[in-house]
């Protein structure tokens, strides 16, 4: 487990020694995994922008509760940039050395917290709580 | 993950070199146009950035301007990174992103969440 640890810190902070491991994967698959990193990139900046509007737009709201949620999900929004580059990091490691690629329950857990936030912004604008 | 085109193409890996019907998947065209999505996700942010800038709360003071401005610099090295990977995606086979690429384009959308909390003030 530590080694494990350590070994993926050496790789966050020399990510080209990742050229050192294994055999170039299929261009295919390389490609498969940067969209795949391109996906969450996306997710990160669709909450960057969800987080800004939630600031704008939600102006029935006070400015405590305003602020915490835009500051929860623009928290989300830089968690998802950190996870695109592990995930990247480690599918391609992975690809490297002919092994499965790496499963996580990182989705669930932003799943569940966009469901929760989705659920409280229509709590609070409904029931007119928080202003 | 798709294998197929490894028998179509005759030669494996991709079918026939110098041909881009030898990659049933256009797999450098996917990639390219998920670049192009993402940049353009990247303008929306950046644009309501802005926006939350110039007409948020009293007027734009000092720290906004610098988050709003520093949100729009971010965009614009993604815009370079995105220009040069699709560049890339002219070739035949495009080699893997270089993993200090990968980096950088992550950093640009860390600066720019930093940007919206900054702009929530």
């Amino acid at each position: 487990m530590i080694d494990r640890l350590r070994e993926t810190f050496r790789l966050w902070c020399a990510p080209r020694r990742l050229r050192a491991e294994g055999s170039t994967p299929d261009y295919r698959f390389s490609l498969a995994n940067e969209r795949t990193f391109l996906a969450w990139i996306r997710t990160a900046l669709a909450l960057v922008a969800g987080g800004i509007a939630v600031d704008q737009f939600l102006t029935g709201l006070s400015w405590g509760m305003r602020t915490t949620i835009a500051v929860a999900v623009l928290a989300s929004a830089a968690m998802c940039a950190f996870r695109a580059v592990n995930h990247w990091l480690g599918c391609e490691r992975a690809m490297r050395r002919g092994e499965d690629l790496p499963v996580s329950r990182f989705p669930v857990l932003l799943a569940t917290a966009t469901a929760l936030a989705a659920l409280l912004v229509l709590a609070a604008v409904a029931l007119g709580a928080g202003r | 993950m798709s294998t197929a085109g490894e028998g179509a193409g005759g030669t494996g890996r991709g079918g026939v070199q110098g041909t881009r019907t030898g990659d049933p998947g256009a797999q450098p065209e996917r990639t390219r146009f998920a670049w192009r999505r993402t940049t353009l996700t990247f303008a929306v942010a950046v644009a309501l950035g802005v926006r939350a800038a110039l007409y948020g709360g009293d007027g734009t003071s000092a720290p906004e301007a610098a988050a709003a401005s520093a949100g729009v610099l971010a965009w614009v090295c993604f815009l370079v990174l995105a220009h040069r990977r699709i560049t890339a995606m002219r070739e035949d086979r495009p080699a893997g992103m270089d993993p200090v690429a990968v980096w950088a384009a992550a950093l640009c959308t860390l600066a720019m969440a930093t940007a919206g909390v900054i702009l929530l003030w």
